[in-house]
């Protein structure tokens, strides 16, 4: 059917299935990166870290990855203004939060702040890695060290928890939608999705927090303590 | 409950024609019964201005009974005013109290023009039903009663859907002025039969590219349809109406 993707639901279904997939990231992200909590975190999170970096099917992955996040962003957008676009003359009293959650009417503002945070969060990490690994050293950065550097600045802290509040916020809403639009969201499945998808929006950004923070206060082992075996 | 009267304050939008601005109005009514249904209370305020020789205001009604989904009124910023699962028709005056300050809107939506003051073009719903939201049958004598077995739950389910009345609620209230709710009530209601199965993938293909057409937007899940539907119709039949599309763009169906 010629329509599928890009009729009104079929614009949803992008949104659903790009969201998912970005969902899954956050899972395998998430993971990696708390290692570094872990006894002998630093360890175990750079050689994680390098193995991401180098697999090549993870790589290919990483394609996809960014594929999906640009197709979900500017379809994100898109759909935004042309849903804002449906109704020319607006109402002299809204509703406000009677009949409709504020995070739900949000998500292009709470998506535009992700994507403010995830530009930054971008050019700290993903660019000088890539660049160091196929213009420079050859090598991976080391990932850790950079961290404990990027994470002395209070600002950037700052930037790094609103944008993990913005995440969470767009979850609360975005986890269960998803499956509503992929049909998914059955009387049988709703409560444990629902239930999944709010405890998955609180816990996942708040461990993402817990990152920045620990090395601002100085809570995790200094990247000088720690030296590769091989 | 006891009876009281009420003084009350009304800004009332009025509009000549589609291509006029329109502006707020501002009217007093006084004594007005707690008893009158909100509609009977815009009866006495247009015999008011009848009386002062101006312009009644055009509002939409049919039944006044709740079934008709003419009363579309958007009312201190909820579709039908404050009552859960009330159509404007059976909102009564005693949801307000002496001195209120009532804003009466039309429902706001592109595909729902304004013909003049309250009153709105709702045919767009009609051409959505028109696409698909029927059975092909030759209708000969009516069938024996239960000749089709159907399941208990699949018929609650279905007469449930099947109780959507047409009103617009549920686009006025979206932020997208989606029109997802409605059309979701007629997919389910009759994909959830024998009688509507034959026809349920192009059905729903036809009915969503008519619902495209007539410039609703796309639905979000923010459940303010389910919040503001008079009937109570569940946003579970948006979930529905999402897979019969896939399954049916999936099987390579095309809308025609
Ligand atoms: C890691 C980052 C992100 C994740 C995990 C994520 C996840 C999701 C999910 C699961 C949905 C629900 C899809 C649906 O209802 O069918 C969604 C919807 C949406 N996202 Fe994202 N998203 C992310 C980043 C972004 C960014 C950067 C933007 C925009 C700049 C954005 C804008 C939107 C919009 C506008 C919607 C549609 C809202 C709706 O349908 O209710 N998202 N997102
Ligand atoms: S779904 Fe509810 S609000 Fe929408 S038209 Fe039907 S009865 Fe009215
Ligand atoms: S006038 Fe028929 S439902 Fe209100």
């Amino acid at each position: 059917m010629k329509n599928f993707l890009t009729s009104s639901i079929g614009k949803k279904l992008v949104m659903g299935i790009t969201g998912v997939s970005l969902i899954g990231f956050l899972v395998v992200h998430c993971y990696i990166n708390s290692l570094i909590f872990l006894p002998d975190g630093i360890r175990r999170f750079t050689e994680a870290g390098h193995f991401m970096g180098t697999n090549p099917i993870i790589r290919t992955l990483e394609i996809g990855l960014f594929a999906g996040i640009i197709l979900h962003i500017v379809q994100g957008l898109m759909l935004t203004v042309q849903n804002k676009s449906k109704r020319p003359v607006g109402y002299n009293v809204s509703p406000g939060n009677k009949s409709s959650k504020w995070y739900s009417r949000s998500m292009g503002l709470l998506g535009t702040l992700i994507l403010l945070f995830l530009v930054m969060h971008i050019s700290h990490f993903w660019v000088p890695n890539r660049y160091s690994q196929h213009f420079g050293s050859g090598y991976e950065i080391n990932l850790y060290e950079k961290m404990e550097m990027v994470f002395q600045d209070p600002i950037v802290v700052l930037v790094y928890v609103l944008g993990c509040i913005s995440l969470a916020w767009h979850l609360l809403h975005g986890f269960w939608s998803a499956f509503q639009t992929l049909g998914l969201y059955t009387p049988r499945y709703a409560p444990l999705i629902k239930g999944l998808g709010t405890a998955f929006s609180i816990i996942v950004p708040l461990i993402f927090i817990a990152m920045p923070v620990a090395f601002y206060f100085g809570w995790l082992p200094p990247a000088s303590s720690y030296v590769p075996s091989h | 409950m006891e009876h009281y009267n009420m003084n009350l304050t009304l800004k009332v939008w009025r509009q000549q024609n589609a291509q006029s601005q329109g502006a707020f109005e501002t009217y007093s009514v006084k004594e007005i019964s707690s008893e009158m249904s909100f509609l009977e209370m815009f009866d006495v305020l247009n015999e008011q201005l009848i009386h002062e020789g101006k312009e009644p205001i055009t509002f939409d009604h049919d039944c006044r009974e709740g079934i008709c989904g003419a009363c579309s009124m958007h009312i201190n910023g909820q579709a039908h005013g404050p009552w859960h699962e009330t159509t404007t028709c059976q909102l009564h005056m005693r949801a307000f109290k002496d001195g209120d300050t009532i804003v009466v809107e039309p429902w706001r939506a592109a595909a729902f023009p304004v013909i003049k003051d309250l009153m709105v073009d709702r045919t767009a719903f009609d051409r959505i039903i028109q696409a698909g939201g029927y059975i092909s049958v030759n209708t000969g004598n009516a069938q024996d009663a239960n000749n089709l077995p159907i399941a208990k739950d699949k018929a609650d389910e279905s007469f449930a859907a099947a109780t959507c009345i047409g009103c617009g609620a549920c686009v006025a209230s979206c932020k997208n002025a989606s029109a997802s709710l409605f059309l979701s009530a007629k997919v389910a209601h009759l994909a959830l039969l024998p009688q509507g199965d034959a026809e349920r993938k192009t059905r729903v293909l036809n009915m969503v590219e008519q619902m495209d057409k007539e410039g609703f937007g796309a639905c979000t899940n923010t459940g303010a349809c389910e919040a503001e539907c008079p009937k109570g119709i569940s946003i579970m039949n948006i979930r529905r109406l999402n897979a019969e599309y896939i399954r049916a763009g999936l099987s390579g169906s095309i809308a025609k």
